[in-house]
């Protein structure tokens, strides 16, 4: 079992919480968990309750489109220090993609319920973490769109 | 370093085609004879392919600079003239004028990092400054190739980008926009490769070659990281006919593409690029 502190550490050298203040980090890590899966191990399937997000320390993942009689349609890879799982912070807090795990990877995890009664309490903690979610959101949706310009098709 | 066209520029000479070979399911490569004097070129430059009756079109030369015993030409049958030369075999001939135009930066990158950036048939015209970057090695810094393709089908040179990859002084990094299970690299556009590379951005030439929308994107990513204008350099393409600043067909805002360009520092082309329609 990896303790508080343990998981307060390993939360700190992750890039997306870059400069928090230790006292923010540390009441972030009362509900961390430290994880690691193997590959082809499904961390989220779409439609499942988002319950926890992600933060990943090494490894990679798929994120998947889900196709009734055919293999995923992969979306996007994320690697080293990227972060997934942002259903946790928009009703109705369901996985909106499949996330399929492509080679061993450690991941500390923060728990949806805890969180939101956390930041529920501390507002200045949760502008905090919006904060830095908002740059991570908006540049996948930045690459997204990029992908659909499909800018290598002939024209 | 200088390579300029023979004879008079705009007679053909005539070239037969030793190898062809298919690349994608709409590319393919050819290689010329350019006979025993050979063929000299710079990493960047590009020559004028004439298929008889058809037309001329400008075309990379994607061969080693360091190998003039064969002219190579990787080309993406997208119209008339491409299509035309797509269906030429072995013994063909070819018109060709060249080589023209600026190079890649292979000399003023050397002693820093080198970051290549290709998207799609990019990757062809940026394969000499690959290879003159590989064979004088030790005159570099970190070296660094990231490539998007459409998807893993759409993958150029696929044998030799692992090739690079396998080799211990050099990064290669790979993406596709779309892809199914059976694939086991990265998903994403190519900036997304970037972040993840490595390389000092205030000590590095950055090489861009795809789609100019591929290259906005990568230009904006690499300001964002602290690499400078002057140090990132883009192979423009516009329509082209005389191949030596005669006819204007290439302008580019005060430039010509065939003269002043393909290969221009983002320095000097910025406020350009920005320009709707140019
Ligand atoms: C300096 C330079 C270097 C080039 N190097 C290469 C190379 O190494 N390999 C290669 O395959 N091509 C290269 N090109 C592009 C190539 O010249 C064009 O694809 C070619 O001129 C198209 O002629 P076409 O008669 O086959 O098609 P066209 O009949 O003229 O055009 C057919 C269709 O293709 C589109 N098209 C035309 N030109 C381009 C273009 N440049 N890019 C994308 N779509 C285009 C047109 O909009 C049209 O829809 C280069 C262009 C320049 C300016
Ligand atoms: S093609 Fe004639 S000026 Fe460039």
């Amino acid at each position: 079992m990896v303790k508080v502190e343990g998981l307060d550490k390993l939360l700190a050298e992750h890039p997306f919480f870059d400069g928090m203040d230790d006292a923010s980090r540390k009441t972030l890590a009362g509900c961390a968990r430290n994880e690691c899966f193997d590959v082809g191990d499904m961390i989220a399937k779409e439609g499942q309750p988002a319950e926890r997000f992600y933060f990943i320390r090494s490894g990679s993942v798929a994120l998947e489109f889900h196709t009734p009689g055919q293999d995923g349609l992969i979306i996007e890879t994320l690697h080293d220090g990227d972060v997934f799982g942002w259903s946790w912070m928009v009703p109705p807090y369901e996985w909106s993609y499949d996330i399929r795990v492509t080679e061993l990877t450690r991941v500390t995890s923060l728990e949806a319920t805890c969180l939101r009664k956390k930041l529920k309490k501390d507002n200045a903690l949760g502008f905090e973490l919006y904060s830095r979610f908002m740059p991570v959101i908006a540049k996948r949706l930045y690459s997204a769109r990029q992908q659909l310009t499909d800018m290598y098709a002939k024209k | 370093m200088s390579a300029k066209a023979k004879t008079d520029p705009m007679v053909p000479e005539l070239m037969s085609i030793s190898v062809r070979r298919k690349e994608l399911a709409d590319t393919f490569t050819i290689e010329l004879d350019p006979g025993k004097a050979g063929f000299e070129f710079l990493p960047g430059q590009f020559n004028m392919l004439y298929a008889f009756g058809v037309g001329e079109v400008p075309i990379s030369i994607s061969g080693d600079p360091a190998e003039p015993e064969s002219l190579v030409h990787t080309i993406r049958d997208v119209g008339a003239v491409t299509n035309a030369l797509s269906k030429m075999k072995k013994g063909d001939q070819v018109g060709v004028r060249g080589p023209f135009g600026s190079c890649w930066p292979v000399g003023e990158a050397e002693g820093s990092d080198v970051v290549i950036v290709a998207g799609g048939i990019g990757l062809a015209p940026l394969r000499p400054a690959i290879d003159h970057i590989l064979t004088n090695r030790s005159k570099y810094g970190r070296f660094v190739i990231l490539y998007g393709a459409r998807s893993p089908e759409d993958i150029l040179y696929m044998n030799q980008l692992q090739k690079w990859r396998g080799r211990l002084d050099t990064y290669v990094d790979v993406t596709v926009d779309h892809a199914g299970r059976d694939w086991a690299g990265n998903v994403g556009v190519v900036t997304r490769l970037i972040g993840r590379a490595n390389f000092d951005p205030r000590h590095t030439k950055v090489m861009i070659c795809g789609p100019e929308i591929m290259m906005r994107f990568t230009i904006k990513e690499l300001n964002q990281i602290g690499v400078s204008k002057e140090d990132i350099y883009v192979s423009m393409e516009r329509n082209m006919k005389c191949a030596i600043g005669h006819c204007g067909h290439c302008q580019f805002g005060g430039h010509f593409v065939c003269k002043d360009g393909p290969v221009f520092s983002y320095a000097r082309i910025e406020s350009l690029l920005q320009v709707r329609g140019l």
